[in-house]
């Protein structure tokens, strides 16, 4: 039945009066879509451990966030899957074994402290993962350390432990990581694949790179960060006197590709303007091969991230780009 | 194609009006016209209460150097001389005309051979014509079309771009109306002694671009370019960038890059002004929206009740409704239907109920899509931090003032926050600080 003009109610609210769809939890879910082929590759080749670690980090994550919501008198925010997320994302930089306390400890460090305490959504300071992560290395330093050789079987219970590959590097050096794989072919191959010891989601390559197509191609991430991280990564170990095998190696182990795809382009922690998110990538890769190439771990990516972070404010200051119609003046 | 930096998709919704021929809505029986519907000052009435007047007839002088005249939209009477409120929530004197049943009009004389009348003659009756912006804005044509002394124009541009969804108003005019239109643009390059007139039109518009091509094809001063389709194409710095690749400075007009843009309504009232002696009393209202029974496009007399363009639309086909004067990105909620049709009034859009997410809910979690669609480069989610934190200096710095209300950057925000309202608070707060 239509309606004149007199008989209908009008609601008010201020314009504009149209918003696209794609909305915070719309872009969590696709981030969670993305990571699925490593998180899958994940549990393949490292059985049935992983699965229960994936399943413990998020479980921990969101009932941290409910009660944490709970106890400063807000209603739960945990609808919009960033716990969730979280969670995800952290049992993917944890080893596959992790012990319960340790997927607790690592969801509490993120979830609250980082998070929660610094004003939740968006107003982190540091990436929550990666700061639960460097918390449980600090604390728990043999659980952090305990990496496996893959099984690849679902369902497999038991594992062996095994040194990662950049751990083989910096104990070992080149020539012993590719002759323990065979040869570079061999090695690029298993790299590629994620058939090597590591954390749960960062041993896949072809699964990250595809989850990091994915984001690309929605729009969700912008090629800025991962492309400058990659290369940088790249030539630093090429320069290094590893060449191109070394470059190969270092762009596909440790934490890179997951932290190149999927940490270091946390929106909240890192640079808004593109030459902003080159120097950002630019700055992890050169900390982290600082790390891996002449610091005490074998992996550093995840503190080359963090580092950043805390330069995140201020490259954006620095690289404010020109706007429409704006007349730059020299220095006065 | 033709383009500019940043900007966002839209889902146009053309498709509801823009098959719908223009209709002359019935004559009202009484209209409220008021007196403050273009920028500037507001006209002073000349007429009492009591006075017959004619249709076209003014009924209001300008106010000042920015202003424009406004003339009786209806014969009749008038009834009383009010205070009215307009949308957007202002406040004008407004003159109320009861009708007498005819349209009896008084017109000027057309000017015959305005191909070598003198242009100041020509833009004297622009002006007295009332003509201003139809694209919106409402500025009075004859003050943008006196460029201050120092500045020179070398370049007309006809913006047809309609970038707001909705909207099909200057659509049907080129498609039906295109060598009128024509006529406008030469009258246009005559008043401004310019030989170069670009025409922008979206490029889904291909009908428009079609009858605008052949129309204007013996004319050799006239160029049309098809605009890749993303709002908001029809905002004038950023229609400048794409037709003829110059950057209005901040802060500056488009005088200053000697250009200078008019709407297509606003250069069909141009020839009717002066072909056909007429002033500026009706427009055409596109009344569109899924919650109207029937979208149409309405040629309205000016001062018509919002309310009876509903009406004649078939009514609203919900109970509760959102009526937008305007379009959906730019325009502005309506609390009242009897709010009259002023010249700027493009459309009235009536839309199913609105969804406000709750105020703690809106979160920026700082993805940087605001600053990607800008058209002007600005970062909104720092502007609007800005604001929270009453940092006017920081926002001038950082552009606060170029900012032209577009909204794109509420459209596309993922943590729905209310960037463009928050910015347009702090424009006004930033105002006031300079006083």
């Amino acid at each position: 039945m239509n309606r004149r003009a007199s008989e209908v109610t009008l609601s008010l609210a201020t314009g504009p009066y149209y918003q696209l769809p794609e909305a915070t939890a719309a872009i969590i879910v696709q981030v969670a879509v993305a990571l699925l082929p490593a998180v899958i590759a994940g549990w393949f080749f490292f059985g049935i451990h992983a699965l229960s670690t994936i399943a413990q980090c998020i479980v921990f994550s969101v009932a941290f966030e409910a009660g944490f919501d709970f106890c400063i008198g807000r209603s739960p925010r945990i609808a919009d899957g960033s716990a969730f997320l979280a969670g995800l994302l952290l049992a993917c930089n944890l080893p596959p074994l992790s012990p319960w306390y340790v997927c607790a400890a690592g969801s509490f460090a993120a979830i609250v402290v980082v998070k929660g305490m610094f004003g939740g959504l968006g107003k982190n300071i540091f990436n929550p993962v990666l700061a639960g992560r460097a918390f449980c290395m600090a604390a728990f330093p043999a659980a952090l350390s305990a990496y496996v050789i893959p099984v690849r079987s679902f369902l497999a219970a038991d594992a062996l432990t095994g040194a990662t590959p950049l751990a083989v590097l910096k104990t070992k050096g080149m020539a012993a990581l590719i002759a323990g794989f065979g040869d570079t072919a061999h090695l690029s191959l298993q790299l590629l694949l994620g058939n090597r010891g590591g954390s749960i989601g960062e041993t896949s390559a072809i699964a990250l790179i595809a989850g990091g197509a994915f984001l690309l191609i929605r729009g969700i991430i912008t090629w800025h960060i991962p492309v400058s991280m990659i290369v940088t990564t790249g030539l630093i170990a090429f320069a290094s006197g590893l060449h191109v095998d070394g470059a190969m190696v270092h762009c596909m182990s440790g934490g890179l590709l997951l932290g190149a795809f999927f940490m270091a382009t946390d929106y909240t922690t890192a640079p808004v303007y593109p030459l902003g998110k080159i120097i950002f990538g630019m700055g992890c890769a050169a900390i982290l091969m600082t790390i891996r190439l002449w610091g005490a771990y074998p992996e550093g990516c995840m503190f080359g991230i963090l580092i950043m972070n805390i330069f995140t404010p201020t490259i954006d200051r620095l690289t404010f780009p020109r706007r429409f119609g704006e007349i730059k003046r020299r220095a006065q | 194609m033709f383009t500019f930096k940043g900007g966002v998709k839209l889902p146009g919704k053309k498709h509801l009006s823009r098959e719908s021929p223009i209709e002359s809505m019935p004559l009202p029986k009484r209209v409220v016209v008021p007196l403050w519907q273009h920028a500037g000052s507001a006209a002073k009435a000349c007429v009492t209460i009591g006075q017959r007047v004619r249709a076209g007839q003014p009924i209001g002088l300008p106010g000042g150097v920015v202003s424009a005249p406004v003339h009786a939209s209806i014969s009749g009477v008038v009834v009383e001389i009010i205070e009215t409120a307009l949308a957007g929530g202002t406040v004008s004197r407004a003159i109320v005309i009861q009708g007498s049943g005819e349209d009896d009009r008084l017109d000027l004389p057309p000017i015959d051979k305005w191909e070598s009348a003198d242009p100041a003659s020509l833009l004297g009756r622009i002006d007295a014509a009332g003509v201003v912006g139809l694209g919106g804005a409402a500025f009075p044509s004859k003050v943008k079309l006196s460029p201050p002394p120092g500045k020179t124009v070398d370049t007309l541009l006809i913006n047809g771009a309609e970038c707001e969804p909705y909207l099909t108003a200057d659509y049907r005019l080129m498609v039906e109306r295109a060598d009128e239109v024509v006529v406008g643009i030469g009258i246009l390059l005559r008043v401004l002694g310019v030989s170069k007139a670009v025409i922008g039109i979206e490029a889904h518009a291909a009908l428009a671009i079609k009858a605008m091509r052949e129309a204007a094809s013996s004319n050799p001063f006239i160029a049309i370019r098809p605009l890749k389709v993303k709002y908001p194409q029809g905002a004038e710095k950023m229609l400048i960038k794409a037709l003829v690749n110059r950057e209005v400075p901040s802060g500056g007009l488009p005088v200053d890059v000697g250009v200078i843009v008019h709407n297509i309504g606003t250069t069909l009232a141009v020839y009717q002004a002066i072909c056909l002696g007429r002033t500026l009393i009706e427009r055409v209202v596109t009344v569109s929206g899924e919650a109207i029974a029937q979208p149409k496009n309405l040629l309205t007399r000016i001062g018509t009740p919002v309310a009876d363009l509903i009406d004649a639309c078939g009514g609203a086909t919900l109970g509760e409704v959102m009526v937008i004067a305007g379009g959906p990105m730019m325009g502005c909620a309506l609390s009242r239907l009897d709010i009259p049709v002023v010249k700027g009034t493009s459309g009235i859009i009536v839309l199913p109920q609105h969804k406000e997410t709750p105020p703690e809910d809106m979160v920026c979690i700082k993805c940087g899509r605001c600053y990607s669609v800008c058209p002007l480069g600005l970062s909104p989610s720092e502007l609007a931090d800005c604001a929270e934190r009453g940092l006017l200096d920081e926002a001038r710095r950082l552009g606060v003032l170029d900012c032209c209300n577009c909204g794109a950057c509420s459209a596309i925000c993922p943590g729905r926050r209310k960037n463009s309202e928050i910015i347009r608070r702090l424009k006004a707060a930033t105002f006031k600080v300079e006083k």
